[in-house]
């Protein structure tokens, strides 16, 4: 990210100021306007004063370039304490001289007004502040609070003048304001003060706060045009723009075993295909997440990341679950090889899901990832959306060239449907399914692969069987032999695989 | 105790006794940027509103807020010009020019009603 960064930085060193807020130097093309005043709108509770924050922050990180906040309403060991939680010590910087905090007190009584008057004392403090460090980058929080006790009428022009004086003064800053019912949109003043005008938006739809930023103008620029979902979290703000990201995918031929030897068997005798996305379907009860688990499990071995995204059980429940089947991943998640990543799918939007993980993703660098299961999040928000963003997720995921797995759950009846429904069969490389079957007035579990791109694989419909020890799978033996075609050539390709089998595994199959 | 004049409207206006004040002496802080004309006016205003209503009680003080920064920064000052009552207590802020002598009058508490 920060490789893409600073890249823009030089493309537009004349007119951009980078944000360093993952996504936003996307959509802005680079940045805010250098050397100029942004507008920042947006009602309370949308992330203004922590965007705002983390623009200078990650000015004097990443960029070198000193700031000023000037505070109208938490007080600077407020701001401190909030930054904190973002992670960033500001006492430190403000120590450092890199930052300046400036508290300005706002009487919210009805002041007195005997005439004619200026706001020259905001301005004599702002130039006090920005010579103090020599700022380079100016936030304003918020506008609004100046409105309580002085008249629309001198603000109205002072307003205008405090955007040309920071134009002047060469710096870039951030104004914040309420939206809605605020002064300046009320008053329709947005429309000519700023260069560049940025809108959150807190919104509930099914229960469901999404956050949403849209770039309302901005002057002499091409910008992303829609409306993006960020996400603000203890790492701070993450926009996540809805263009898709290019694919460029890099395809190899190396393989990742699945960890399951007999899959592997089935699979072209070597397994995935590393980056490639991976499907396991089936019903409720027939061992996806084992699979998965198991997977995982092989990949960690193999002293590789691995981020496992739990939506349905709590990560250290799948450890105890798993550990009941020989797949112990509890020393796995201490050396960190393994991460869970694990949110209820009703907690936020699956747009904001994916960027958790891929903000998670970006910090542990996994070569592979698993969603478990993607079913649940396909509960949250029309199909459309899901199927995009899902392609969207993939798409990524293979520039990054991480190997996927997801397992979907799908009820009976609908088996052979429902995958293809939500669009997601056509986007995975290979896509296996779990389902019980009944073999002599016997409910077992079997396994078959439904499709493998690029690879020969079996299209043998196999036993599926967990123990102790893992998974393996085997032929379905029926008992009438001889008389169904079917379970002749099944036995024969079970004597195959016994031979490359363990004889714990063999009495498994026998019986 | 000093008494004042009458005001316009014909109300009784008494300035009361304080142990910290000087002598129960209104304190007044006129801020100023520099001679502007906002603040050349307010500085005539507040003189002229002064002599008339306080005369003899009171202590005026002219900060110009370009020659000092920081003084803007310790009374927390926005609108310019603005004159801060001191003393009597409780402090009041009085933004503009002083133009509005009605308005100065009862910002200084000067007027009965």
């Amino acid at each position: 990210m920060k490789k893409v960064i600073q890249q823009k930085v030089t493309k537009f060193i004349l007119s951009k100021s980078p944000t360093g807020i993952q996504g936003l130097d996307d959509i802005t093309n680079g940045g805010l306007p250098k050397n100029r005043p942004t507008l920042l709108l947006g009602n309370t509770g949308c992330g203004k004063t922590i965007m705002a924050m983390e623009f200078l922050v990650n000015g004097i990180v990443m960029f070198h370039e000193t700031a000023a906040f000037l505070s109208f309403e938490e007080k600077t060991d407020e701001l401190a304490m909030n930054a904190r939680s973002l992670g960033y010590d500001l006492d430190k910087l403000v120590a450092e001289k890199k930052i300046c905090l400036e508290h300005i007190q706002m009487s919210r009584d009805p002041v007195l007004l005997t005439g004619k008057y200026d706001i020259e004392g905001l301005f004599i403090r702002l130039e006090l502040a920005i010579n103090m460090v020599n700022a380079k980058r100016v936030v304003l929080d918020s506008l609004d609070t100046l409105f309580y006790s002085l008249d629309y009428e001198t603000l109205r022009s002072e307003i205008k003048r405090l955007f040309s004086w920071l134009k002047e003064k060469k710096v870039t800053a951030i104004i914040t304001a309420e939206v809605g019912d605020g002064f300046l949109s009320r008053h329709g003043l947005e429309e000519y003060v700023a260069d560049c005008v940025i809108v959150l938006d807190n919104r509930v739809k099914n229960q469901i706060a999404t956050r949403r930023l849209r770039i309302v103008k901005y002057r002499g620029s091409v910008h992303g045009i829609n409306e993006y979902p960020f996400l603000l979290d203890e790492r701070g703000i993450t926009v996540f723009p809805l263009v898709s990201e290019a694919v460029q995918q890099k395809s190899t031929l190396l393989r990742v075993s699945s960890g399951i030897r007999d899959l592997d068997e089935m699979l072209g005798k070597k397994g995935f295909y590393a980056g490639s996305s991976i499907l396991i379907s089936g019903t409720a009860g027939t061992g996806k997440t084992s699979v998965a688990a198991s997977f995982a499990y092989d990949v960690c071995k193999n002293k590789k990341r691995c981020l496992f995204c739990a939506f349905e059980e709590a990560p250290n429940q799948v450890v105890r679950n798993m550990s009941s089947i020989g797949f112990h991943l509890e020393p796995m998640v201490k050396s960190g090889m393994l991460t869970f990543y694990y949110s209820r799918p009703t907690l936020q939007n699956l747009e904001l899901h994916f960027i958790a993980v891929k903000k998670l993703i970006k910090e542990i660098k996994p070569s592979v990832v698993i969603l478990d299961p993607i079913t649940n999040l396909m509960t949250e928000g029309p199909n459309s959306d899901i199927r995009s963003m899902l392609t969207r997720f993939v798409d990524y995921l293979k520039i990054e060239h991480i190997t996927v797995m997801f397992t979907a759950a799908i009820t009976v009846g609908s088996i052979e449907r429902n995958p293809s429904d939500e669009g997601i069969s056509s986007m995975v490389d290979t896509w296996m399914m779990v389902q019980d079957i009944e073999v002599e007035e016997e409910r077992i579990r079997s396994m078959c692969i439904m499709k493998s791109r690029g690879m020969e694989h079996s299209n043998k419909v196999r036993r599926f069987t967990i123990s102790k020890t893992g998974i393996t799978l085997s032929a379905i033996v029926r008992k009438e032999k001889g008389t169904n075609t079917n379970s002749k050539r099944n036995n024969k390709e079970n004597d195959n695989l016994s031979t490359a089998k363990l004889s714990k595994d063999n009495s498994e199959t026998a019986r | 105790m000093a008494k004042s004049k009458k005001t316009p409207k014909n109300t009784k206006v008494k300035v009361e006794d304080a142990p910290n004040s000087i002598g129960g002496k209104y304190i007044l802080r006129l801020f100023v940027t520099g001679n502007l004309p906002n603040s050349a006016r307010a500085i005539i205003n507040i003189k002229a509103i002064c002599e008339k209503y306080l005369k003899d009680a009171y202590e005026l003080e002219i900060v110009d807020i370009y020659q000092q920064p920081l003084l803007a920064l310790t009374d927390e000052i926005i609108a310019i010009p603005v004159l801060i009552k001191k003393f009597p207590l409780p402090e009041e802020r009085l933004i503009g020019d002083l133009s509005d002598v009605e308005m100065v009058l009862k910002g200084l508490h000067l007027t009965n009603n």
